[in-house]
């Protein structure tokens, strides 16, 4: 048992670390690298909750679609850094202030309370189903939400594809609509060469 | 350490950590809507770590539920938000939150 917290304090200080280079990098691809390395370590501690599934998802959706939708976008944009760089630190006293504060303010809460020492479960059984749980609580109790996230998904889907959609004048390209709309009195015209005095 | 585990103490205060610090990077980096993303991106991480944390030491499964909701949530933000900011880049070259201010009177 003294490997689980051996490995949550591995994985608690490369998470925050990662997460500070995430904010302090110089360069937008380096930080998405960094935030790549976030989410290994958050997934490593959701499997080390017992939440495997939800590791897994972590990984498949984070890293594999979003963090590369993140570096596909910041190598499109063609950035200019040094302006965005300006006060960079202006800010910072006040910001580590707020933050130093807010997370005393929690961890001296967290540890009085008896909410933070609720005795921890027992070992996970070597035959638990994270995945089937999960399944059969969302197919069930949670279907309608489930249909609605669904949902959300669609319109994100539609929404990013209008918001970027563009059609550029002046292109060659074929346009099959304007073809299978033509029609035969459109192409050929009949004209009457000797005229009407015959 | 009772029992050789983390408490549940320790898995909250990992989350404000984690919390304080994309709070700080939006202080820091306000210039580069990139890095207020992941900076978002940050603060959600934070909010499902303790989610599961909560849902392990309850023993019920619901807090999982609503981690998956909110991954959801966030790829959709995600992804409207970077389109979003493909189209400002378009127009105006820059993605600077200084150069948002066309709404200025």
């Amino acid at each position: 048992m003294i490997i689980t917290t051996v490995l949550f304090y591995l994985f608690s200080a490369i998470l925050l670390g990662s997460a500070t280079a995430v904010i302090t990098a110089r360069n937008p691809v380096y930080a998405s690298l960094f935030l790549v390395l976030a989410f290994f370590n958050a997934a490593a501690l959701f499997i080390l909750l017992g939440a495997e599934f939800l590791g897994l998802i972590l990984i498949l959706v984070y890293v594999g679609a979003v963090m590369v939708l993140f570096l596909f976008v910041v190598m499109m944009l063609d950035i200019n850094l040094t302006r965005l760089k300006e006060g960079f630190l202006s800010y910072l006293p006040l910001g580590l202030a707020i933050a130093i504060l807010g997370v005393l303010e929690l961890a001296v809460v967290f540890w009085t309370s008896p909410l933070g020492h609720i005795p921890a479960p027992g070992p996970i059984p070597a035959n638990a189903d994270n995945t089937r749980a999960l399944g059969v609580l969302l197919y069930t109790h949670y279907l309608y939400p489930f249909e609605i996230a669904a949902v959300i998904l669609l319109v994100a889907i539609i929404a990013a594809i209008a918001l970027t959609l563009r059609r550029r004048q002046g292109t060659k390209t074929q346009s099959i609509d304007a073809q299978m709309a033509v029609r035969a009195k459109d192409r050929i015209s009949l004209v009457n060469l000797r005229g009407p005095e015959q | 350490m009772m029992g050789g585990q983390p408490t549940l103490a320790a898995y909250l205060i990992l989350g404000a950590i984690l919390f304080s610090i994309g709070v700080v990077g939006i202080f820091l980096n306000r210039k580069n809507v990139i890095i207020l993303l992941m900076a978002i991106e940050l603060l959600l991480l934070a909010v499902n770590i303790n989610l599961v944390a909560f849902s392990r030491y309850l023993g019920n499964l619901e807090g999982q539920i609503f981690v998956f909701f909110i991954l959801t949530v966030a790829a959709a933000e995600a992804a409207i938000g970077l389109a979003i900011l493909v189209v400002y880049f378009r127009n105006r070259r820059s993605i600077n939150v200084e150069d948002i201010d066309e709404l200025r009177g």
